[in-house]
């Protein structure tokens, strides 16, 4: 087992410790991170939608980019200020950094007595500091160490990359139509509490009198980090006008989740036509879960050569939405998508309760953006509102 | 890159349960046309302590792995042994392993059948099929330690008479150890002169006292539904039938969300569980 | 020796009814055994008889070209045979005796009569047999589904 790698994010960390910078300083901060041997990954401007990958300069990051995101439908738009933190999220979170889609668990060579001996592959990427994590994915963050790192049983690799890993959040001003993490509780202000541990609290502020940004320490590592980066110690104009970028977004948020009593109503609810009606639309096409940042199934794949000399075993991401992940000897306990659209719903937003103390479900609004036939989570559960 | 500054935690990880144990087979037995048991000894040469009831990851190497109930005398954690009915490519690899051969085995894992809690109970164990075998090391439990225990009894349906498993056991744990054993048969053939009919009509030849009563039921899920219908209706409470569940199973911990009941990890909260927990949960649908 | 009458109280499918009752069901009753082997009734033939097993299995067979089928078993504490209940009274199966069977053998006419006039017990009787049935109707059912064979 290995050691419980979650950081205490209030140690040794007071307010006189936050700092303000300008675009130099948030340069300086890529390169102290960098300096402290980490990969540095930020936000990126991939193939039409926002992505993170390695940052070593600020212009590498989405300056002037901004998006607009409604059911099946996510765009990039080209913003009319510099703001480089102005979308609301790519079709990614951070999930894919420290829980790759695909990775190798152990390979196995054959032994002078023709016996395969498994060997725990060694991940040595990272350790991985990364620049702009959204207050909904830092909280999908928290969940996923519950997930994987708190119970009886972690995930090996997991656990190294989230143990090493430096996080700089970033508060979200203009959300898009998509997005409901004021109802969740996940946002729009990373804070500390509830969810991950982060080193770095972001937030961009862009007015008349210039570029800055406000760093908010969380961490030791991250007060370490500010006092290398330097700047100029936070004065109350940069908090207020930090707290009104938040509030002002509190107020745009594109969508609503009446979370009060779910968890009963969706177990209440499993008999309802409800499953019937989505069920027509849904096309079990796994995007839903592909792009949401709680979502932890994974499958096992084994690969050899042709002579059967070497094999390993990878762990890829996997779906309730395929008609596989179910399967027992003699056919799949879900077999039709009205199943399996209620086997997400219900896990997501209801029996994630039960098992990890929290919604799955952190109001990114991704699964609504990036599903071909527009299906809407937070509508579905208002049907079943209604219906009750 | 200067790793060292960054890096607060060991990046190398000792033990990752997702990775298997190398185990020999050191002796196998047909037990059924499909059935099979295997024993297995670890090359690392350090035992494996379970409980009754839990299950292992158990891995043909190139062809993929699968959880098996463990059916060996928990009393004994040098040898592993596993009973394997031939359902699918990766249980034919399983159940055909010669001897020599090397398998992965991961765990054990899960909740097993907990039989010290029903020391100074009746204890009433029924099985179908190849639900025998996860129970077996339960009964040997009981066995070993006989006089902790009231009324036991096995009910147990098989198939038919050829597809009885562990033959030679079943006489001895009635004349050894004081156990009521009854068999049943869904289709008989000229050498059977025992009951032929479903396990639940066993039901009633069973002495036990309701409140004072354990339950435990492996099998196909809907003869565990029934089986458990039949001992509600004789007064046992839902919490005191254990039934052991199957479900999908990638990883064993928790961690791939295959075997997902509602809230319930069959491979972590399970895969035994009172019958009160998952009874309404049986009867939905596609759950 | 123990009157047939007094016996049936002790048998659970009588559990419930009064000695009167019992008396007058005792009457249509006579004793009887069978050998390992020997049919206590054959398919075809006419259904005029209930049996309380006290002793030994009873197996309910058909027969097949290559054998006998055993369908369901009967015995020590359960019943068998409502053919002499439903036209046109005649049985469906074979019963042959497995090991040695004591039972006490109805005379399906006579039970027939009692019934038709004391509606009560009628009701009585017929509330146990449906039991019976329903039992190994769910037994049937469920093994249909061939829940241990390969799938």
């Amino acid at each position: 087992m290995v050691a419980n790698p979650v950081v205490d994010p209030a140690a040794g960390v007071a307010p006189g410790d936050d700092r303000t910078v300008d675009l130099t300083g948030l340069q300086t901060l890529i390169d102290v991170l960098a300096g402290r041997g980490y990969a540095v990954l930020g936000p990126v401007v991939k193939d039409g939608s926002i992505d993170y990958g390695p940052v070593r300069k600020v212009s590498d990051l989405p300056v002037g980019w901004g998006d607009e995101q409604a059911p099946g439908s996510y765009r990039l738009r080209r913003r009319d200020d510099d703001m480089i933190f102005g979308y609301a999220n790519g079709a990614q979170s951070v999930k894919p950094v420290f829980f790759p889609a695909s990775e190798v668990i152990w390979r196995g060579l054959r032994d002078a007595e023709g016996a395969v001996v498994p060997r725990r592959e060694q991940h040595d990427e990272g350790p991985y500091a990364v620049v702009g994590v959204r207050s909904c994915d830092l909280h999908a963050l928290g969940i996923h160490d519950t997930v994987l790192l708190g119970r009886r049983f972690a995930d090996a690799s997991y656990a190294v990359r989230r143990a090493d890993a430096f996080v700089v959040a970033v508060s979200c001003s203009d959300p898009a139509g998509t997005c409901f993490c004021v109802s969740m509780g996940t946002g729009p202000r990373p804070t500390a509490g509830r969810g991950a541990p982060f080193d770095l609290a972001m937030t961009e502020l862009l007015d008349a009198t210039g570029h800055r940004f406000l760093l908010e320490a969380a961490s030791e590592r991250g007060v370490e980090v500010l006092r290398e980066v330097g700047g100029r110690i936070a004065d109350e104009r940069d908090r207020s006008d930090a707290a009104s970028v938040t509030e002002s977004a509190v107020g745009r948020m594109g969508r609503w989740l009446d979370t009060e009593g779910l968890k009963d109503l969706l177990y209440a609810s499993a008999d309802s036509p409800m499953w019937d009606e989505v069920a027509d639309r849904c096309l079990s096409c796994q995007n839903c879960t592909m792009v949401c940042p709680t979502c932890f199934c994974t499958d096992v794949e084994d690969v050899s050569d042709l002579a059967g000399d070497s094999m390993q075993r990878e762990r890829v991401w996997d779906s309730c939405f395929d008609s596989q992940h179910s399967y027992l000897h003699g056919g799949s306990v879900r077999r039709t998508t009205k199943a399996r659209y209620r086997q997400w719903m219900t896990h997501k937003l209801g029996s994630w309760i039960d098992q990890f103390g929290t919604s799955g479900c952190v109001g990114c609004g991704r699964c609504i953006a990036w599903c071909p036939a527009g299906i809407d989570i937070t509508e579905q559960a208002a049907v079943l509102r209604e219906e009750s | 890159m200067n790793a060292a500054l960054a890096t607060s935690s060991q990046r190398v990880v000792v033990e990752d349960p997702m990775v298997p144990r190398s185990f020999v087979v050191t002796r196998t037995r047909q037990d059924t046309r499909d059935t099979a048991t295997l024993w297995l000894t670890a090359m690392d040469g350090a035992p494996l302590a379970f409980e009754p009831g839990q299950f292992t990851m158990l891995q043909a190497y190139g062809v993929g792995e699968v959880p098996v109930s463990i059916s060996g005398d928990p009393a004994d954690d040098g040898v592993l042994q596993h009973t394997i009915r031939d359902v699918g490519s990766v249980s034919h690899a399983l159940a055909t392993a010669e001897t020599g051969a090397r398998l992965g085995v991961r765990g054990p894992f899960g909740v097993g059948w907990d039989v010290g809690t029903a020391r100074g109970r009746d204890v009433v164990i029924v099985a179908g099929g190849i639900g025998l075998a996860p129970l077996r090391p339960a009964v040997l439990e009981i066995c070993a330690n006989r006089a902790a225990y009231g009324e036991v009894t096995l009910l147990y349906g098989a198939r038919t008479p050829a597809e009885r498993l562990f033959t030679d056991e079943l006489p001895r744990w009635a004349a050894e150890h004081g156990v009521a054993v009854h068999v049943t048969v869904d289709r008989s053939d000229d050498s059977w002169r025992g009951p032929v009919g479903l396990v639940t009509g066993l039901v009633d030849r069973v002495v036990f006292r309701p409140e004072l009563a354990t339950v435990l039921v492996c099998g196909p899920e809907v003869m565990m539904r029934h089986t458990a219908a039949a001992f509600l209706d004789r007064g046992v409470a839902p919490a005191d039938v254990r039934v052991s569940m199957e479900r999908n199973m990638k990883c064993g911990i928790g961690l791939c969300g295959h075997c997902q009941l509602r809230e319930l990890f069959i491979c972590q909260d399970g895969p035994v569980l009172g019958y009160g927990l998952v009874a309404s949960l049986l009867t939905q649908a596609e759950l | 020796m123990r009157t047939i009458a007094e016996d049936l109280p002790g048998h659970p499918f009588f559990a419930g009814l009064d000695s009167d009752a019992l008396a007058l069901l005792a009457g249509c009753a006579v004793n009887m055994h069978a050998r390992p082997g020997e049919y206590l009734f054959r398919e075809g033939e006419p259904a005029d008889s209930f049996f309380v097993i006290r002793e030994g299995r009873v197996a309910l067979e058909m027969r097949l070209p290559t054998g006998a089928a055993v369908l369901d078993t009967a015995e020590q504490g359960e019943v068998l045979g409502w053919s002499w209940l439903v036209p046109p009274y005649r049985w469906t199966f074979d019963g042959r005796a497995v090991d040695h069977v004591r039972a006490v053998r109805f005379d399906g006419g006579c039970l027939r009569e009692k019934c038709a006039a004391d509606p009560d017990l009628g009701y009585a009787f017929l509330q146990r047999i449906v039991q019976v049935m329903s039992q190994r109707l769910h037994s049937a059912r469920v093994r249909l589904l061939d829940l241990y064979g390969a799938s």
